[in-house]
Parts: structure tokens; sequence; C-alpha cells
């Protein structure tokens, strides 16, 4: 019996030390997992991006999948879709995978990012780690915006006419730019053709690419942690960093765990409550899309919500695309606008701590009223905390610059 | 000053009032039922009502006979007897006989398909809708309807429900006020007493539902198995990493 | 770390029982990606069983129906025809059917339910072209000597009045019979030849 063991030991390490003499197997192993010296005293907020690779597979596989039977044309598209939730074995799964996938990204990536901010991972060294992110982000907005013109519904179409209508407000080029995107004069089934293609292939290829490059630039500086401390500046004898432990076995295990609780929760709604209440699955979508009919009320889904709340608190058109475009990018200077050298909120003062409590309260409070139709009162208050939303990051020079940090210990707090 | 534990709770109330909020701010108000897809004699009955009183205007073009057939536990036998009537062939979906041009002619507006229309409209929609159909004499059919003003459609269960009419417009005071569901009443009783009526009508719509996701009858059965196996897969999971984890603390 | 006191023991154990409870919920996890991809209802049901009229079929001719986006033939034989049939078991390589696809009720000398009425599907056995109906004295009679039956023009494979393969064709096997029965001596069901009342 041990014997046999030892033989498919043996022959596996074969096997393994034959790909690796033609092949860097092990130096990335190690580099990347078994050698990758990761922070001890990472918390909860650190299984999120691990999570977004996650659901990044999830939304790729179903994808595929949905594509088999998906027809990406005007007449078709609404039909396949419901061919898929009835007649297609297990077509129904798939598809509420996919849309529950795709609000689980949102709110993932929201969290991840949340992360960010609350630890200075932003910061120096970490600023290309910060704009491949913000690159994800934008594209993963992208992508979301193009999958969602495909099920060829009433919010479908008519969130697609309103949002490239806004690019119409741009002086000069607007209108050949949205008759460009377009592809026609109103959105038609030559859009969703192209969107098609874009939501499939181009933009994942992209995503792809700068998950890559995300990755890259965070083994090259390595983790940030809790506590802000970089952990590179305190080597054992070894070269290894005293308060970093092999991503490999510890953080495989930690995030496999992790990610079942996660799976609990994801498939609690895909089999429970995929419409989530009308917010995943919006009940004007169950409407097919009727180019002279406009429904009563549009609104975005609800991860757009806080910029669509940006973009209606300014009374001009072109004004209110330029406040929406800067709220998405302006996250972009984050790492220059953030003059305190501590990165961890546990060891800052007050004036970052307060600044970020109202920006987040701002940022759900936004995109509340993104969901609400337009009245006075929700128009003063959209004005009053976008300019909450604004100031978080246009005043952080001068708050960041006089707070009063703590003194930031050498190693982890356990 | 705020703990973080506060700020985090103070962020997660937020949250629970704005969904809240969110969900109470949609349109006026409605009559309520309570769906319940798990009696298969109502949806049965609710099928039979759809199949004679929708299905010669409406298609319901995304649900096969069969599948109705198997859900329902209505045989097939019974299925093309009762169910069909304008094709032999239980693989077929619900479509219309009316055609398009006609339908304009008819009505004004083609009458859409239902197959999803409880998906978008929701079950208290639908089920005020069937119940608050009123005489009036300006509209083309000689009805309108207080939950889908100046509907395009007649009160095709009308001889069930009989005829309705709106009174006490004006209140006591002297007042005009929108006409709310209290101000309807029967002026012409149809086969059906206001109890059988509005079982009937409940009937119908649990049908509805089940037509805009017949996978509904199922997925919540199969989510249970996949969360039990996830619940086993967190418990072997956590000991994995607590095993591990030892070695750091 | 502390690495002093590993349990080696238990850390196998429990990584095994992690592989053997996860591997189980990936293996259940695939199954509706692999079953999504087997025919759909719709595809069912456009590939239900067909009625066919075959009350004004003469004798001598074809009809050709479609099942499950198949060609499916219907000819008529002649006495003529039979005989024919009869004569040509050593030039097919396959006569009594042994190594051929057909009901049990078809594996008989003429491979039909009734001698009269051909049943097959018009898909020659090699590669899957549609071959040629040509009769006994046609035009276009492929060989000297053609006493009637089925020419496929892709390859040259040639079957008899019965869809038997001839030898030294590219087709393996004769022409696939498919289910079928008659409701009543006008009306054929292709697809379908379940007993049932």
């Amino acid at each position: 019996m041990a014997n046999i063991e030892k033989n498919i030991i043996d022959g596996l390490t074969g096997l393994r030390d034959w790909v690796d003499d033609r092949f860097p197997l092990m130096q990335n192993w190690n580099e990347h997992l078994a050698k990758y010296y990761a922070p001890k005293n990472f918390n909860f907020w650190y299984y999120f991006g691990g999570f977004a690779l996650l659901i990044f597979a999830i939304q790729i596989l179903t994808g595929i999948w949905l594509t088999m039977n998906y027809k990406p044309s005007a007449a078709e598209a609404f039909a396949s879709v419901e061919y898929i939730m009835r007649d297609v074995s297990w077509g129904w799964l798939i598809r509420y995978m996919h849309s529950t996938g795709a609000s689980a990204f949102f709110i993932v990536i929201y969290l991840h990012m949340f992360r960010a901010l609350l630890y200075g991972s932003y910061k120096k060294p970490r600023e290309l780690l910060w704009l491949s992110g913000m690159g994800l982000y934008l594209v993963l907005m992208g992508e979301a915006f193009f999958g969602y013109l495909l099920p060829w519904g009433q919010m479908s179409y008519w969130g697609a006419q309103v949002i490239i209508s806004l690019f119409g407000a741009l002086p000069i080029i607007g209108d050949e730019l949205s008759l460009w995107i377009r592809g026609d004069f109103v959105v038609s089934d030559v859009t969703l053709n192209r969107f098609f293609s874009l939501h499939v292939i181009a933009f994942p290829l992209l995503i792809f690419g700068l998950i890559g490059a995300h990755i890259l630039a965070l083994h090259e500086v390595g983790s940030n942690n809790p506590d802000g401390v970089e952990i590179k500046k305190n080597k054992n004898a070894e070269g290894i960093p005293v308060d970093g432990i092999p991503f490999h076995p510890y953080y495989t295990v930690k995030d496999i765990f992790g990610a079942t609780v996660f799976l609990i929760f994801f498939f609690g709604v895909v089999f429970f409550m995929p419409e989530m209440n009308g917010y995943f699955l919006e009940h004007a979508n169950f409407i097919p899309a009727n180019p002279l009919k406009t429904p009563e009320h549009i609104a975005p889904v609800w991860y757009f919500t806080p910029f669509y709340a940006i973009l209606r608190a300014v009374p001009d058109q072109l004004g209110g695309v330029i406040a929406m475009g800067l709220a998405t990018n302006i996250f972009l200077l984050l790492p220059w606008l953030d003059r305190s050298p501590v990165k961890s909120t546990r060891y800052r003062g007050w004036n970052f701590r307060c600044a970020l409590t109202l920006f987040i309260i701002s940022f759900l409070v936004l995109g509340w009223l993104g969901m609400q139709p337009v009245t006075p009162l929700f128009t003063w208050m959209a004005r009053f905390f976008s300019l909450v939303y604004f100031a978080f990051f246009l005043l952080m020079p001068f708050y960041t610059a006089i707070d009063n940090d703590k003194s930031v210990p050498d190693r982890v707090k356990d | 000053m705020p703990s973080y534990k506060q700020l985090y709770k103070l962020a997660f109330i937020l949250l629970m009032v704005i969904s809240v909020s969110a969900s109470a701010a949609g349109g006026a108000k409605l009559m309520h039922m309570e769906v319940d897809l798990s009696n298969q004699e109502s949806l049965q009955r609710g099928a039979k009502t759809f199949v004679n009183y929708c299905l010669s205007c409406h298609a319901a073009a995304y649900m096969r006979y069969n599948r109705m057939g198997k859900d329902l536990g209505i045989s097939e036998d019974v299925l093309k007897a009762n169910f069909m009537f304008g094709t032999d062939k239980v693989g077929e979906t619900m479509t219309v006989a009316m055609t398009n041009p006609d339908s304009l002619r008819f009505f004004g507006v083609s009458p859409p398909d239902l197959s999803v229309i409880a998906r978008a409209r929701g079950a208290d929609w639908l089920y005020s809708y069937f119940k608050t159909f009123y005489v009036d004499k300006s509209r083309p059919f000689g009805v309108n309807n207080l939950t889908f003003k100046d509907v395009g459609m007649p009160h095709v269960l009308w001889e069930l429900q009989g005829a309705q009419r709106l009174a006490h417009v004006v209140s006591e005071d002297g007042a005009h006020h929108s006409p709310t569901y209290a101000d309807l009443e029967i002026i012409t009783p149809g086969t059906q007493s206001e109890e059988e009526y509005d079982q009937t009508v409940q009937d119908l719509v649990n049908f509805m539902v089940y037509l805009g996701e017949p996978i509904k009858l199922k997925r919540g059965k199969i989510g249970v198995w996949v969360l039990m196996y996830l619940f086993v897969f967190m418990i072997v999971a956590y000991m994995l990493k607590k095993e591990y984890w030892r070695d750091i603390h | 770390m502390d690495n002093s006191n590993v349990d080696k023991g238990r850390r196998r154990f429990l990584t095994a029982a992690a592989t053997v409870v996860g591997g189980a919920g990936a293996a259940a996890g695939a199954v509706p990606f692999i079953a999504t991809m087997t025919p759909s209802e719709k595809t069912k049901a456009i590939g239900a069983p067909v009625e066919v009229d075959i009350s004004k079929l003469q004798p001598g001719e074809r009809m050709i129906e479609k099942w499950q986006g198949k060609p499916v033939w219907i000819l008529r034989r002649t006495q003529e025809m039979l005989d024919d049939i009869a004569s040509q078991n050593e030039a097919v390589s396959d006569p009594a059917s042994e190594a051929s696809s057909q009901p049990e009720y078809a594996t008989n000398e003429f491979r039909a339910r009734e001698d009269e009425y051909l049943v097959v599907i018009g898909i020659c056995t090699h590669l899957g072209c549609s071959p040629s109906f040509v009769l006994k004295d046609g035009d276009n009679s492929p060989v000297v000597d053609w006493k009637g039956g089925f020419f496929c023009p892709c390859h040259g494979s040639r079957f008899d009045l019965a869809g038997r393969v001839f030898k030294g064709v590219p087709a393996p096997t004769n022409l696939v019979i498919p289910p079928y029965k008659f409701i009543s001596p006008g009306q054929l069901v292709i697809g379908d030849d379940s007993e049932a009342a």
C-alpha cells in the first residue's frame, strides 16, 4: 500500500520536474503563492479581492454558457432569454447566477475599494495598484452597461438611450459621438449587436488583462495591512518579513473558507430571491423594449445610482455630465490628494476619519436618491450630498496635511 | 467621537432604512393577496380561467402546454381536451389565433403577451386590476379600470363578477375626491358571488405568477440542498483553516 | 510563526476531507453545465413525431417528410420492386441487416412493417449526404444492370429499394429505418412506435 502511494508521488513529482525544466512552473508557484509573504494580520476586509476574482470566474463561466443560447438581435433577444429560463435544461440557474453575479461583483468591489480607503492601500508605493484597480472599476462599469442592454427589456432600452444621450451633451463632438456609439439614429438592433460583442469578448479580455496587471503590481510591492505597517521593513536573517506569512497555505486555506461563506449568501439569493425585490432584476425589464413608449420611471441599476444622483443634481445638462464624469474619475487622484504619511485610519487623526465617514454617508444617500423620482426636496438633498462627496476629495490636501495623526508602530498588531 | 463599531452600525442602519423606504416608495396603494404556488388545485383552476378567457386575444408564447401539464399535474389527455383549442401538439407554445393587424383594428392596441406580465406588474397589481373594472360609458367597450386608467381591454370576466360602478365620488361635505377602491359597488351581479369571484381572481393570479416563472415551484427546494451542502463544506473548510492557523497564533 | 507542534496527520486528514467534500460539490456543480447542453424543450418539440398522410401515394412513387430535421423517405413499392429486392441478396454487403440500424419490426426481408411501404431516413451512412432516388429504367442509372434504388452523389455509394448498401461502395451500413407506425391505412406516424391504445 505504502509502495503504491510512494510510486504515485514519485510519478507526479517527476512530471512536475519535467514541466519545470521547460516552463517557469515552480518559480511562479513560489513567487506568487508558496513564498509570497503577506502580512499576518489580514482581517475581514481582505477577503474581497479574492471574492472579486471568484465572481469574475463565475461571470465568465455562466456568460459562456448563456451565449450558447442567447440571440443578440432586437427581434429575438427578449424571447431568447425566456427560452433560456424555460426551455433550456438548467438555463434558469445559469441566468440567475449571471444576474446575481453582476450585482455581487459591484457589492464586492465597493467593499474592496472601501478597504483601500480604510487602510491607505492607495498610497505610495501602491499608486499603480490603485490606478489599475480604478481602471478595472471603470471597465467593469462599462461591461455592466453593455451587458444590461442585452435582455432588451424596457429598462435595458431606455437606460441605454438615456446614458448614450449624455454623450450628446458634450460640445461640438456630442451628436457625432452618440451616433457613433449607437451606430444608428436611436438605440436599435445595430446597437444591441455591437454591445453584445463588447460585453462578451472585448471588455472581458480587457478586464482579464487588467486583473493580471493589478496582481503583478500587488506582488511587486507586497500587500498593505490593517495597521498600514510596511512588513518588508522588518526582515529576519533569511530575508523573510517577520510579520509575513506565506500566502499558501495560510491565505489559500482562509480564502477557501471565506469563499464558502460568500457562496452561501450568493446561492441564497440565486435560489430564493433572484430578483431581490426589483433591485437585481428590475420589474420593468420584463416588458419587451418599446422604442415608442418610455416607462414612467427610468432609473439605472442600483450600482450606478450614486453617480446618477450627482448627474441629476446639476441643473445644466453638460454640467451634470461633467460632474458625473468627475465623480467617477476623481478617485484616480487619491494617492496625491492625501497628504498624510500615515496609511491606516487606525492611526490617523479625526479629520480624515470624519471626512471618510461623511463621504460614505453621502455615497449611500446619493445612491438612494438616484433611485427616487425627481422632487424639489430630493434635488436639494442631492446637491448637498454631492458637495460633501466632492469636498472629501477636493479639501483632502488641506485637512490631511493638518491632521493629528498618531504614531504608527513598527510591527503589526496581533 | 464614535468608534468604528458604532460607525459600522450606523452605516448598516442607513442601508436598511434606504432599502425599506425604497420598497415602500413604490406607486399607489393596491389590494393585497397572498400568492400560493404550492396549491396545485388553485393553479389548475387559474389555468382553466386563463385558457378560457385570456388566450383568445393574448398569447403566452413562452409557455409550452406540456410543461404546464407536468408542473400542474394535468395529464396529456385532460390537457388536450380542456386546455388546448388551436393545436393538438402538447409540445407547442400557447400562442393566440388573433393576428396582429386584427387586434390593432379591434382594440387600437396589440394585446400584450402575458407570459411574464406577473413579473413586470406584480401579483397585487394583477389582483387589483381584475377586481376594479367599472361601467364607464365614455370608453369604447363601456368599461374603465381603477388600477389601469383608460385601459383598452374589455372586462372579460364580467359575466363572473358582474358589473360595478363608481359611486360616492362626491363625499359628504360636497368635495370631489379621487376615486378609491372603496367607491366601487356591484350594480348587476354576475354568476359568482363576491367571495367566489375573489377566489377565481386569486387562482388566476396564482397561475399567472407561475406562468411568469415556472421554475419558481422548484428552485427553492433545490436551493435547500445546495445551501445544506455549502454549510457542511464550510465547517470542513473552517476546521482546515483553524488547523493551519495554529502555526500563526 | 510556530511550526514546532504541527500534527501532520491531522492536517493530511483535514486536507483530504476538504478535497473529497469539495470535489463532490464541484462534480455536482458541473452537472447543470453539462446537462444544459442537451436538447432543449424547443428542440424536443420540433423533433416530435410527425403524422404523414400517405393515402395519395401511388405505387412506385416516393414522398419526402422531415423529422428531427432529417429527410425521411416513404416509398410505395410495386411488386416488381419487391422482386428486384429479393434478387439483390448477393450484391449487398448486409443482406439480413445484422450490422445495420433499424427497429426489430423492420429487421426482415423488405426492412419494413408492411412490404409495400419503405420508411427510411434519407441520409447516406457514409458521410451524411442525401442520396437521389433512381428508378430502374431511369436515365441516370449509376451502373449497368441497375435494378432501382438510391445513389449518393458525394462519393458514389449505392443502396437498393430496401435501403441496403451495395458491396464495394464507401458507405458501411444500410440506410437507417426510423421508428414508425401506422395509425390507420393511410396515416403514418414517424418517430413513434409505441403500442399504446
